[in-house]
């Protein structure tokens, strides 16, 4: 049918690939920026690299699409992982990193005052326009990490890379686990610890589809 | 055979030699210790003692990612600018405590300098037609609101604990404490060893303008 109406099948085939829900891991520093020492002696680069890359499987699993800002120890500069971040028009843009103060899981979206989206807004400051948005993801986040038992805290900071995202954007930290005598179960770079934290935050992004409604 | 007036001046000097000799050791020696003790022997005017205020620190601790007041009474100039960088100096004291909810090393001698600039536009500022006629009004001076500019020490960069939150939280605390102790100052910048930096420690952006409200509401998110 299509082919016995050329003009149609024009339509048909020039309409635009109906948005998908995508979802951005960016795992924080790599390659020359170690980022923050942990407490076992391990970089916070590779902490994060490995949440990432345990996140993006759980994820793929369940049928959602992820971009990854770095697969290996690479060096990127905060406006490269905003580039990769915009490109796919994510849902989600989660940006991972790891410490050895606090514990649980810091959860913060960007200090940026909330402004109207527009088509072209200011590098520095494009995500005002999703602030809004991004604090609901957090939202969903907090409510699935203490559903799991973590303690999280939550703030608004000031992260060049997130700053400049045009999706709903959220750092996750992730501290050490601490029992009830303030003393540490595990480090933020556990294999345990961390598949533990990534199931939650598939689960969040799950919700966050449901809410999305995208495919 | 030595003429005995020779050998009476050769004597007289030898011993000058050897008093010299003693006099200089002891003045060396006088002086290697004033150094070590940190004494300095040239005239300086003497401190004045300011009567102790109450100062309000906003302390930060890593267990809740909160920000809590503490009210000390401390000895602070008059100068707005040198009042600013001793309760700084103090807050700063505080996390390089043994103990600290919040630990940085380096204390008080962190803070290079305070310098206190006026706002002269933006939200808040009022024009400065307005804040002369205001103080011809009030005979008071309205220099309306600030921006403080907090040069920190490279060592203190160097040292702090890298991650989003403790980073965050110093840079909250340092917004809040001025704040709360120089109601004019509505914005911060800050500067490390007197240049532009991109982050503390890997982290939270350290270019960007803080306005002081933004560490009152961080306790809203929570």
């Amino acid at each position: 049918m299509l082919l016995a109406c050329p003009g149609l099948s024009r339509t048909v085939w020039s309409q635009p690939a109906p948005p998908r829900f995508v979802v951005v891991l960016d795992a924080a520093h790599g390659g020359d920026d170690t980022g923050g020492h942990l407490n076992d002696g391990q970089f916070e680069k590779a902490a994060t690299l490995a949440l990432s890359v345990r996140l993006r499987s759980l994820l793929a699993a369940r049928g959602i699409e992820v971009v990854t800002t770095r697969e290996s120890d690479k060096s990127l500069d905060p406006s490269e992982r905003a580039v990769i971040a915009n490109r796919p028009r994510a849902q989600a843009c989660l940006s991972l990193h790891a410490a050895e103060t606090g514990s649980g899981v810091h959860l913060y979206a960007s200090n940026l005052a909330a402004t109207p989206a527009a088509k072209f807004m200011p590098w520095k400051t494009a995500q005002s326009g999703w602030v809004t948005r991004s604090l609901a993801l957090m939202g969903v986040l907090n409510s699935a990490l203490k559903h799991g038992g973590v303690p999280v805290t939550l703030g608004r900071t000031a992260l060049p890379g997130i700053d400049s995202m045009e999706c709903p954007a959220v750092a996750i930290e992730l501290a050490p686990e601490l029992d009830t005598d303030k003393k540490t179960v595990a480090e933020p770079d556990n294999p345990e610890y961390q598949a533990k934290v990534a199931g939650m935050l598939a689960t969040a992004l799950l919700e966050w589809r449901t809410e999305a409604r995208l495919p | 055979m030595i003429p005995r007036h020779l050998a009476i001046i050769f004597s007289v000097l030898v011993l000058s030699s050897l008093a010299m000799g003693v006099v200089l050791f002891h003045t060396l020696e006088k002086q290697h210790h004033a150094m070590l003790t940190g004494q300095d022997s040239a005239p300086t005017k003497a401190p004045q003692v300011a009567p102790p205020v109450e100062a309000t620190l906003m302390v930060a601790d890593d267990d809740d990612n909160s920000l809590r007041p503490q009210t000390l009474m401390l000895p602070l100039p008059a100068d707005a600018e040198s009042r600013a960088q001793a309760v700084l100096g103090k807050l700063l004291d505080l996390y390089a405590e043994k103990g600290s909810k919040h630990p940085i090393p380096g204390g008080a001698q962190s803070v290079g300098q305070v310098f206190l600039l006026p706002v002269e536009s933006g939200d808040g500022a009022k024009p400065a037609g307005e804040r002369q006629a205001t103080a011809k009004a009030t005979g008071v001076a309205d220099t309306g609101p600030e921006l403080a500019v907090v040069n920190l020490k490279g060592s203190f960069a160097a040292s702090h604990p890298s991650g989003l939150e403790a980073e965050t939280l110093t840079v909250l605390s340092i917004c809040g404490t001025l704040k709360a102790n120089l109601p004019r100052v509505a914005e911060v910048r800050f500067l490390v060893d007197g240049e532009e930096r991109e982050s503390l420690a890997g982290h939270v952006d350290l270019t960007q303008t803080y306005l002081t409200a933004d560490a009152a509401a961080a306790d809203t998110v929570r």
